[in-house]
């Protein structure tokens, strides 16, 4: 991007000045003597044209909505269209969750995102001996289309999306998804939203376990196939860092497992005989805000660089579409303190403000409370303002990518990148990312790095404020309880559909779905007709258990 | 003289929460401090939890929660371990647990309960002044 003869210009003048720098280090040192982002990456106390010097604008950056996508998928940024607020809920049974939706809709959140409790995340109804003193308690509980008829009633499925986090039942929630838009009389090519559907990240982080990997897989590319053909406007994968982020590791690590994930995905649909470009502009991502500013928006910048050219050039995409990394954000909830917890809310403005500077498609922000509990009302219109403050109070959404062109911002994108493509490249030479989770690789890699963290705080060489500095005794917040009735509730309801259903149409469904689990046919039609007729998350999961088996984390440490 | 046995801890992830960064953090912490550790993996019920650190000799049972469910696991890890006899081994936790939820737990017989921000040394520092190796 530089003439040689300026550049060798600047390096005389840098040599100057680094002389002149360190006569006054030598009186006043520098406070530290190493400084480095949270991932503990080395980070200099200057950049320059020098240590950019390489790079190409028109091949490295060029221009939003225009490959390699380095400033942003759309070519007007949010000067067209701001960013997708999409809170994150699930509260108590669907009822409280209901209204925890349209309180959120009526302050202002664009897209709604279902956070479900750990039974319904896990594959077992609230009557399972497995639930107990779970019911609720991390997210909605939905054990049958019955909830999700409650869960999902006022909302219009035709102009709303929904992010639902699921993954080794993500196809029977999907498919409750669509038999609720059908009773509203919206058809299923109308509705728009997203499943996570992620299990491969789940393997190496967020651990909602159900299936071994290659069933899990299978079940995956059924519901991307599924959705190629009867639900276009659907994400059909949620390819997530996030999880991997949350569980420890490095700002390059969550990117480069999640892209190596992306890969695998993309292959295993090939394999099936899919066209890349009518599933690959479907596939989505979903990455962690950390607290580290600069290192979270070169990594999304880089993220969008590196998945455009394995998309084209890997895959041999056509379509730009296939090319684009959408990626959804939530702000970093391991970086939230239960000390001092007010303190949060300024942690989650920055961390937004990355994710926006990095040109996220759509946002969660944590409450401040969110450390504790699921947040209260208060503590989610919060985090809600923040983005609304934002997007517009700010003015930073009035400018495409600002920070392009930053010596600092360009070169750490760079670095991120050639450090991400050297981790994709090692899990390609294990044979790919089902290979390397089952050697434990990734899962060893972010336990290393997880551990090396903490000791950088335990030794106060990383500061988090409130807890190995500044810390002091603060007041207890409020935070949310679960009412112990809302367990009562759903187990009463569940055992009232149990009695209300045809029984017998139940039992010929799952024993067609059994059927069809036991050869190669697309199993989402048979689970769409089970669900219709109310057979319960965990009868559904059962079916897949016994067919295919189930997989336990190994517990690698 | 026989050598005098190195403590033994099983850490252990009662429950359907995934969250295993701190379980293994701190069983990396125990294992660097000379502890022997075995840890259980995830998404264990207290009745799995209970017979393997009964099959384990173990000492004491560090239970790791994040997800709420901790005043209804956790106890009952304590309760299952008196039916069997085993109330010798002592249990200890930590993870997210409400200010408020600790003085319930303690009654029930957890007898450390180490809240977000804890650094391995302190938890480390509290195995051995309170659980000293069998015989």
């Amino acid at each position: 991007m530089f003439r040689n003869d300026h550049l060798k210009t600047i390096g005389d003048e840098e040599k100057k000045w680094t002389e002149d720098l360190s006569k006054i280090l030598s009186e006043i040192p520098e406070r530290l003597s190493r400084f480095s982002t949270i991932s503990d990456m080395e980070i200099k106390g200057l950049y320059t044209p020098k240590d950019i010097q390489y790079l190409d604008y028109s091949r490295d950056i060029g221009f939003p909505g225009i490959y390699p996508f380095t400033r942003g998928i759309q070519p007007s940024m949010y000067r067209g269209k701001i960013w997708t607020m999409r809170m994150f809920s699930g509260l108590g049974g669907p009822e409280e969750t209901n209204r925890r939706f349209h309180y959120l809709l009526k302050h202002g959140e664009t897209g709604l995102s279902i956070a479900f409790h750990y039974p319904t995340l896990m594959g077992y109804d609230s009557d399972s001996p497995m639930a107990r003193g779970e019911i609720g308690k991390c997210g909605v509980a939905v054990d049958t289309l019955k909830d999700m008829e409650i869960l999902l009633e006022g909302i219009p499925l035709d102009k709303v999306t929904t992010s639902m986090t699921i993954n080794p039942p993500a196809s029977i929630l999907l498919a409750m998804y669509i038999v609720v838009a059908e009773k509203q009389k919206v058809s299923k090519s109308q509705i728009g939203g997203t499943i996570q559907n992620d299990m491969l990240k789940e393997f190496i982080a967020q651990k909602t376990l159900m299936l071994p990997p290659k069933p899990s897989m299978r079940l995956i590319v059924d519901t991307v196939e599924y959705c190629t053909k009867e639900v276009p406007r659907w994400n059909t994968i949620s390819i997530s860092g996030y999880h991997i982020r949350e569980a420890g590791s490095t700002a390059v690590q969550e990117l480069a497992f999640t892209l190596a994930d992306g890969i695998a995905y993309v292959a295993a649909a090939l394999e099936r005989g899919l066209e890349v470009d009518d599933f690959a502009p479907r596939l989505s991502f979903f990455f962690d805000s950390h607290i580290d500013f600069f290192e979270e928006i070169a990594k999304f910048r880089a993220a969008r660089r590196i998945w455009a050219r394995v998309m084209k050039e890997r895959f041999r995409a056509k379509n730009p579409r296939s090319w684009m990394l959408r990626f959804h954000t939530h702000t970093a909830g391991c970086s939230l303190t239960a000390q001092q917890p007010y303190n949060n809310v300024m942690r989650t403005a920055y961390e937004a403000l990355a994710a926006v500077l990095g040109g996220t498609q759509s946002l969660h922000t944590n409450s401040l409370d969110e450390v504790y509990s699921i947040p209260t009302e208060e503590a989610a219109a919060i985090a809600l303002r923040t983005q609304q403050i934002l997007s517009e109070e700010t003015g930073v959404t009035n400018t495409i990518d600002p920070l392009a062109g930053s010596y600092f911002i360009e070169a750490l994108t760079n670095r991120i990148e050639a450090e991400a493509l050297e981790y994709i490249q090692k899990i390609d030479t294990m044979g790919g990312m089902l290979a390397a989770i089952e050697r434990g690789y990734p899962q060893m890699e972010i336990a290393e790095a997880a551990y090396h963290y903490q000791k950088l705080i335990d030794e106060g060489k990383k500061v988090v404020v409130g807890v190995n500095k500044y810390a002091t005794d603060h007041p207890p917040i409020t935070i949310w309880k679960m009412d112990p009735e809302i367990e009562r509730r759903q187990l009463k309801r569940l055992r009232e559909v149990k009695e209300m259903r045809n029984g017998q149409k139940v039992r010929d469904h799952l024993n067609k779905l059994r059927g069809a689990a036991e050869g190669n046919e697309n199993l989402m039609p048979y689970i769409v007709n089970a669900v219709r007729e109310y057979a319960t998350l965990q009868e559904i999961c059962d079916v897949f258990r016994e067919v295919f088996g189930t997989y336990t984390d190994p517990g690698m440490f | 003289m026989t050598p005098e046995r190195k403590i033994r801890i099983m850490v252990a992830k009662p429950g359907l929460n995934g969250h295993d960064r701190g379980a293994k953090i701190i069983a990396r912490g125990f294992r660097n401090a000379g502890f022997e550790v075995i840890y259980t993996g995830l998404h264990q019920t207290p009745e799995q939890i209970v017979a393997a650190a009964i099959q384990e000799d173990v000492d004491g049972i560090g239970l790791s929660s994040l997800a709420g469910a901790h005043d209804y696991l956790f106890p009952r890890v304590v309760e299952l371990l008196k039916e069997k006899g085993a109330d010798d081994i002592m249990v200890f936790g930590g993870g997210i647990i409400p200010e408020e939820d600790i003085p319930k737990l303690r009654e029930a017989g957890i007898r450390g309960i180490f809240g977000p921000g804890t650094p391995i040394e302190e938890a480390v520092n509290w195995v051995r002044q309170n659980i000293k190796p069998k015989k």
